[in-house]
């Protein structure tokens, strides 16, 4: 654990410097995606801290796995980042705005150029699978155009087969969204998160509820995406193996604090299991 | 030790009835005895009443057909007025129960004056509504017709409410986190996942309304109660038979009818 506690950076900069290993990793100096800096957040009027102090940002087209043991408050960090769960306190920017303070119109603004893929897909029940992919287009206002496939315009429509076309599922298109797979269905809310255009892309543990071989091939969409599009990339996971594979550097909650911020070319699943002690 | 503490942990089979719960249930009962007094319960009037019911019975036989197209426009006008009467009950019912659920209300404030409002139209008895209507705006179907709306109002805003508060909230989560409009997440968050349990309530709510709309009648709120009550004090029980055969074709009907369309909506297609 004290070697994990090392790694843990001097202090974070808006170019990343002084984050662990990321330095050597990326010497060319590109922006923040996401900054986040002294989040803390409590529950329970203060009683129960969930994490305090966090601060970590992450250059643009980057992957970044974000894990620790249960309860040890990713995905309340990673929801805070959105603000779908308040923060007591700290700086969240994301894509250069500070969404720390904004709310209604401009908070929307924001959020609509992030991706969130949740462990659970929370795709809407009983539409089709094209509507679901549609509702990506709510990011932009679309708001009736965006209500249903049935109502969307020819460009929604067009942009919506193509999102999905880009997951492999462009032939499930007409099937009811709650008589696919969980693999299917979180194929189906990745192409909606693509839908809204994404600069950021925020998963939740986003293969916990798929068999391996799913997982796996859900991963290499990530991967994909992240590579190809230079999608930022944030998830959380419980896999090891997963983050070491598909991020270019990991991020260690514990003990209500981030103890580890690490290039994963640097680590192996042995060396991480001291984060679930 | 083992076996003694395992058999410890054993729900006890009966258990004597604390003094408070046998109090409780004592009171219960003395106060039903007393309604049944206060209910006019008479063994001795029932048997003394049963030569007259087999008198009226034989008197129904056959249901007449003498008025057999009036009686049957009365139907439609009672099937029209629950009609009208649960459509746009339940469609003034969808945005007053999005203020009304916890989940969904934009101000706490909201939701219990909405609430209050809900559960107000709820327990006042909708004959005093078609009693007030009908003073209001005159005998005739459209009394009736306010009447099952508000009726339905009262019934569908608070179920509607509690179905979508009951809602899986996931998919208005990631609509949220899109950065979508609170419309955009009710429209395609919350109804899809609530859409069969309104549609249930809904139906529910016509065949409600196909059995008030009757009552209605009975007090001058048109539909085919007012036929019923005008043979019933005509004596012509023949008549009554009739109506009542017709009433019972047509709440049938509709028992059925939703009993499709619930199974269809449920299972179908995309809405």
């Amino acid at each position: 654990m004290e070697a994990l506690a090392r790694e843990l950076p001097a202090e974070h900069t808006d170019k990343g410097e002084g984050v662990g290993e990321i330095t050597h990793l990326s010497p060319v100096v590109v922006s923040n995606a996401v900054r986040v800096s002294g989040l803390s957040k409590s529950f329970g009027d203060g009683a129960v801290d969930v994490f305090r102090d966090v601060s970590f940002s992450v250059p643009e087209g980057q992957a970044v796995a974000l894990i620790g043991a249960n309860g040890a408050g990713k995905s309340t960090l990673l929801r805070c980042c959105l603000r779908l769960v308040e923060p007591d306190c700290g700086e969240i920017t994301i894509n250069g705005q500070n969404i720390s303070r904004q709310s209604g119109r401009a908070l929307r603004n924001s959020r609509a150029r992030v991706g969130f893929v949740f462990q659970k897909h929370n795709l809407a029940p009983r539409l089709s699978v094209l509507s679901n992919v549609c509702h990506g287009g709510l990011a932009q206002g679309r708001g009736l155009r965006a209500w249903s496939h049935r109502v969307a315009g020819k460009v929604e429509r067009e942009h919506a087969l193509h999102c999905l076309d880009q997951v492999g599922l462009s032939d499930l298109a007409a099937r009811r969204a709650d008589h696919l797979s969980g693999g299917q269905s979180q194929r189906v809310a990745i192409a909606r998160a693509l839908m809204q255009q994404p600069d950021v892309l925020f998963a939740d543990e986003p293969v916990a509820s798929l068999d391996p071989q799913a997982g796996e091939d859900i991963m290499e969409l990530f991967r994909h995406l992240n590579r190809d599009r230079n999608l930022t990339f944030v998830f959380v996971s419980h896999q090891l193996e997963h983050a070491l594979a598909y991020s270019d550097r990991i991020l260690g909650l514990k003990d209500k604090g981030l103890v580890l911020d690490a290039s994963s070319s640097t680590h192996c699943v042995s060396s991480l299991r001291g984060l679930y002690g | 030790m083992a076996e003694k503490s395992s058999s410890a942990a054993l729900p006890i089979r009966f258990e004597a009835p604390s003094p408070v719960r046998a109090g409780a249930f004592a009171l219960f009962l003395g106060f039903f005895l007393w309604s049944l007094v206060g209910a006019g319960i008479s063994i001795s009037d029932l048997i003394s009443g049963l030569p007259n019911m087999g008198v009226i019975a034989l008197e129904m036989m056959p249901p007449a057909t003498d008025r057999f197209s009036p009686m049957l426009m009365s139907v439609l006008v009672t099937f029209q007025m629950a009609l009208v009467g649960t459509v746009v009950g339940v469609l003034i019912s969808v945005p007053l129960a999005v203020l009304a659920a916890r989940n969904l209300t934009p101000h706490p404030a909201i939701y219990v004056v909405v609430r209050g409002g809900v559960s107000f139209l709820r327990t006042v008895p909708d004959l005093a509504w078609a009693l007030f209507f009908v003073a209001s705006v005159g005998l005739g179907p459209f009394a009736g017709t306010l009447t099952l709306i508000v009726d339905t109002i009262g019934f569908c805003a608070r179920f509607f409410a509690e179905n979508m508060e009951e809602v899986d909230p996931g998919p208005a989560e990631a609509l949220s986190a899109m950065g979508a409009r609170r419309l955009d997440v009710v429209v395609c968050g919350v109804l899809p996942g609530a859409l069969p349990a309104i549609i249930n309530t809904s139906l529910f709510a016509l065949e409600k309304a196909v059995r008030s709309s009757v009552v209605l009648g009975l007090v001058g709120a048109g539909g085919i109660g007012a036929e019923l009550a005008v043979s019933m004090e005509m004596f012509r029980y023949d008549q009554a038979a009739m109506i009542v055969l017709m009433i019972f074709v047509l709440v049938l009907g509709v028992e059925r009818f939703s009993s499709v369309a619930r199974g269809r909506f449920i299972s179908g297609d995309e809405g």
